[in-house]
């Protein structure tokens, strides 16, 4: 378990941040198991996964916020495990924004910078630049309490800012706005990074947000990292049937089934008398089709699914063609899920709102084997 | 690990040092601790001493030889003034003025804290107003012209008196409380019951009532002690048969002629302290709701 | 028709004797109190005019000033102590320590007891022969001397000793709710900003506590100045007279030395001085609520 929850890469007095053997236990609760993990200088990495997976401690051990059973926390090349916050070298936003309510914009911002000691000038200067950055300049006199939920976490960016640290951690920043802000903030954020360009460790559980900003999304469940990828590689081939179905909206399709031969080549009998051929199927490094007879899962997205009839486009092999009768229409605007069974098990299409179908109507419906997943059904691992 | 890591560099959780502010935060919850505990402790011990011991002095001394006469005497012998009955009588009579007054002070601020929440009746508001106006207000302020209006009633210094006394300066906190509960509930559920056509009474002991369960228990532990430890209205409208235990109890300690008794008067005390102190310790954290409900204000 | 006046008439009739009982019981006397501050009355309540000759009388007898100024002290004095306690045991039992329900437990269980009890024990171990100082002196320090109770001019302080001693809890649990309910997130962004916490404590907590501390000043003061069953059981208002508060006052004009008429005059300056106090705080904190309801 523990070499599964690894994904260090080097040494970490080399990363920006760097996780070791991280164990969080409360008596016999294990929240973190044995983590090890790697940021290099810049990422933006986002936690991602359901609440209680572990992605808020994981985030609070590396802002020491929170006492470690054990491992290590390095951050910037130093071993920081026994270090205060405020030594840390990071800043962090939270999800109430936390500012201090009697404090006008300014004092929230410089109160730190004021504790630590800086001259009023350099105060001043940092305040300024991080107000410019966030638009916050016409801002500085208010009191938290007489600004939007929007402006409250641009405020609670620029305290972050003023630190002048390498790091940055958000614990779900953005959960406290309605969907408009929260696009607008997830834009300015990303923007910022851009800008600056400072490793981010940002924790969420909307997907949205991990895949329109992350360079690494950590999809987290159980306190273990499920995977660790790309935004794109995560979406496409996700690493187990957790991820699978995490990601996505609406959710990945699930088709239980027995791995046959078809023509001497691997297939998936998913039952109704439907075999699915796996000739075209990428199966992950170092695995092969396995043995006929073994329980898989077959995952395919609705949007990857295509609709029409076999005479539209050319047979290719990478298409696998078959039919259905619509049992439910749900219009969400510019889509339309379509709910189907095949092989007696239900299945969600995604189609163009103009796509004109009608309820139970029989309708023509391919797969793109190129993009399914295939799991292994006992250990739920991608194949 | 590494060897980098594998040299002796921080590693799991931080070691805890006693730091001086973690001493001098433990020496001050002990000091206090003992300023809160030490009186308790000296009554008991003294309750328990023979009065040859309790004339040598040295109040936190363990007794030598412990007795539970004082006690004995305490209940049922001790005197106040000129009659030497002890204070099981204020005993008896604490517990035949605190149940009625419990109950019905309880019952008229959940009618009334219902009628301010989902009957809205002219003027309502505005009597709401100087009731609470008038829990702000010293008691000595109502109680001459209440003992007039007793007299000419031919009601005073009669039970009757004292409880419904109870009742009234009992309202203004349990309309309080059973009003903020109720204005929490879902005024669809008041619509509801009222689609479904039970009425103003029905409404009231079916669905609300039953609903403010937690309400009644922090309710029926605040009047509990509250009215228990009163002492003024007691004094004032009880009438001399009718006089609650801590009435008594003072009577006892303060108008003694002669040697005092510090022993009985302690066990006296105790035995007056113990029904709140039974409730504070059973009821636990609703004690602290309790108080938290009645003493903030909204 | 006829059923639905019918239904509509429970209601009134439900609220209809707390119209009546509000109106007698609380304005109905309040006012006959302050009539009776004009009248020359004596044991029983008679309508004989004399204008303001009862307040002329009241703020020259010495009972009274006596009784006046002690309530000053008696009432800023323990709403400090009690509040500064309270507070620092609040924030004593919020640092994680061990064992913090038996603590606050022994902490607020004075808070049960009745004013009598406690003012009898504190009368006991307030007693130079018998209590702290003869104890002091059992252990070798002859020189400790403790006589507050039997000195004219400390008498009053004896008292506060008390009502620290039982309404601190109080103050504790309030303060204890209020810093419970400060958000987490703020202590961390404090941390992460390198702010030590006394000083958390003094430039954001506190400030954000200021309903709460309303709050519990205000329940302190109407306690201090309702203060009579724990005056009447450590001191009796003595020695000699020296530790009256008014509500002693009113209550042995009006019981004892039956002159209604000071009696009620004594009572009316109280009415006012309390309104002075709470009625733009008890408008404030109305008005605020009938705000948030909309």
């Amino acid at each position: 378990m523990s070499a599964l929850n690894s994904h260090a890469t080097g040494n970490p007095a080399d990363a920006s941040v760097a996780v070791r053997d991280l164990l969080i236990a409360y008596g016999s609760l294990v929240v973190l198991d044995k983590l090890s993990l790697d940021i290099p200088k810049g990422e933006f990495l986002v936690l991602l996964g359901p609440s209680g997976c572990g992605k808020s401690t994981l985030l609070n051990s590396i802002a020491g916020l929170l006492d470690i059973t054990d491992g290590e926390i390095w951050i910037s090349g130093k071993n920081v495990t026994w270090e205060e916050p405020k030594d840390r070298g990071i800043g962090m936003v939270f999800q109430s924004y936390a500012l201090y309510p009697r404090m006008s914009v300014y004092d929230n911002m410089a109160f730190g910078l004021k504790i630590a000691g800086l001259p009023k000038s350099e105060i001043e200067e940092r305040v300024g630049r991080a107000a410019k950055m966030l638009k916050l300049e016409p801002l500085l006199k208010r009191k938290p309490s007489e600004l939007s939920g929007g402006q409250r976490q641009r405020v609670a960016i620029g305290r972050a800012l003023v630190r002048n640290v390498d790091v940055f951690l958000f614990d779900e920043p953005l959960s406290n706005l309605d969907a408009q802000l929260r696009s607008e903030l997830r834009v300015e954020i990303k923007k910022l990074h851009q800008d600056i360009g400072n490793t981010m460790i940002y924790v969420t559980h909307d997907q949205i947000e991990a895949m329109t900003l992350a360079d690494r999304i950590a999809v987290m469940k159980g306190g273990i990292i499920q995977q660790l990828d790309d935004p794109h590689t995560i979406y496409n081939r996700p690493k187990n049937l957790f991820v699978a179905g995490f990601i996505g909206s609406p959710a990945m399709t699930f088709l239980n089934g027995k791995i046959t031969a078809l023509n001497g080549a691997p297939a998936v009998d998913v039952g109704g008398g439907v075999v699915v051929p796996l000739g075209r199927y990428q199966f992950e490094a170092g695995s092969s089709a396995p043995a006929a007879g073994t329980d898989v899962v077959l995952g395919v997205r609705p949007e990857h699914i295509i609709t029409g009839s076999p005479a539209d486009g050319t047979e290719d092999g990478r298409r696998f063609w078959t039919k259905g009768q619509v049992k439910m229409l749900e219009p969400t605007g510019a889509d339309t899920i379509l709910w189907t069974e095949v092989g007696g098990q239900n299945l969600t299409v995604r189609v163009d709102s103009d796509h004109e179908v009608a309820l139970y109507a029989h309708f023509d419906f391919a797969f793109d084997l190129d993009r399914a997943s295939l799991f292994d059904k006992a250990s739920g691992d991608r194949l | 690990m590494s060897a980098l890591t594998a040299q002796s560099s921080p590693r799991g959780p931080k070691p805890k040092r006693l730091t001086p502010a973690r001493v001098g935060l433990y020496g001050f919850v002990a000091m206090s601790c003992l300023f809160f505990l030490a009186p308790l402790y000296v009554m008991i011990i003294t309750s328990l001493k023979p009065m040859e011991e309790v004339r040598l002095g040295y109040i936190f001394k363990w007794p030598d030889s412990p007795t539970i006469q004082p006690w004995i005497d305490a209940w049922s012998s001790a005197c106040t003034g000129l009659a030497c009955e002890g204070i099981h009588s204020g005993f008896y009579n604490s517990i035949k003025i605190t149940i009625p007054s419990v109950m019905v002070s309880i019952f008229a601020g959940a009618l009334f804290g219902y009628c301010l929440s989902f009957w809205k009746m002219k003027g309502s508001n505005f009597l709401f107003g100087l009731l609470l106006l008038g829990a702000f207000l010293p008691y000595q302020l109502f109680i001459y012209p209440l003992v007039r209006i007793y007299a000419w009633a031919g009601a005073y210094g009669t039970m009757f008196n004292i409880i419904t006394v109870h009742t009234i300066f009992g309202l203004p906190v349990m309309t309080l409380l059973f009003r903020n509960y109720f204005s929490s509930v879902p005024i669809e559920l008041f619509k509801a019951a009222r689609v479904d056509g039970a009425g103003f009474w029905r409404i009231f002991l079916s669905v609300m009532l039953p609903l403010a369960t937690p309400v009644v228990i922090v309710a029926v532990i605040l009047q509990v002690t509250g009215i228990w430890n009163d002492f003024l209205f007691g004094t004032v409208f009880a009438g001399q048969n009718n006089w609650p235990m801590t009435v008594l109890l003072n009577n006892i300690v303060n108008t003694t002629q002669g040697e005092r008794h510090y022993n009985i008067d302690m066990a006296a005390t105790i035995l007056t302290a113990a029904v709140p102190l039974t409730v504070y310790f059973v009821s636990g954290r609703w004690f602290v709701r309790g108080i938290a409900a009645g003493a903030v204000k909204g | 028709m006829a059923n639905k006046r019918r239904r509509n008439l429970a209601p009134v009739l439900a609220i209809a004797p707390f119209w009546v009982l509000i109106l007698v019981a609380y304005l109905g006397t309040m006012l006959f109190t302050i009539l009776m501050s004009f009248t020359n009355s004596k044991t029983l309540p008679k309508l004989e005019f004399v204008g303001l000759k009862q307040y002329q009388r009241l703020f020259t007898t010495d009972l009274w000033i006596t009784a006046s100024q002690n309530i000053w002290a008696f009432s800023i004095l323990l709403i400090l102590i009690s509040l500064t306690v309270g507070f620092l045991l609040a924030v004593a039992l919020d640092q994680k320590i061990r064992a913090e329900d038996t603590i606050r437990t022994i902490i607020l269980y004075p808070y049960a007891m009745s004013f009598i009890v406690t003012g009898l024990i504190w009368q006991w171990l307030l007693n130079p022969q018998l209590g702290l100082q003869k104890a002091m002196h059992d252990l070798g320090w002859e020189s400790f001397s403790f006589t507050w109770t039997q000195d004219p001019s400390m008498a009053i302080y004896s008292i506060i000793i008390g009502g620290v001693w039982q309404g601190s809890g109080l103050v504790m649990a309030i303060m204890l709710a209020g810093l419970r309910s400060i958000d987490q997130e703020i202590w961390k962004a404090a941390k992460i900003d390198g702010i030590p916490d006394w000083r958390v404590y003094i430039s954001i907590v506190i400030p954000m506590m200021r309903p709460t501390i309303v709050t519990a000043v205000v329940l302190m003061s109407l306690g201090a100045v309702k203060a009579y069953d724990i005056v009447v059981a450590l001191t009796g208002g003595g020695p000699g007279s020296s530790s009256f508060t008014p509500a002693l006052f009113i209550m042995n004009f009006f019981f004892t030395r039956q002159n209604v008429g000071l009696g009620a005059a004594a009572c009316t300056v109280v009415l006012v001085v309390v309104s002075v106090f709470f009625v733009p705080w008890f408008y404030y904190e109305y008005f605020r609520e009938e705000k948030r309801g909309h």
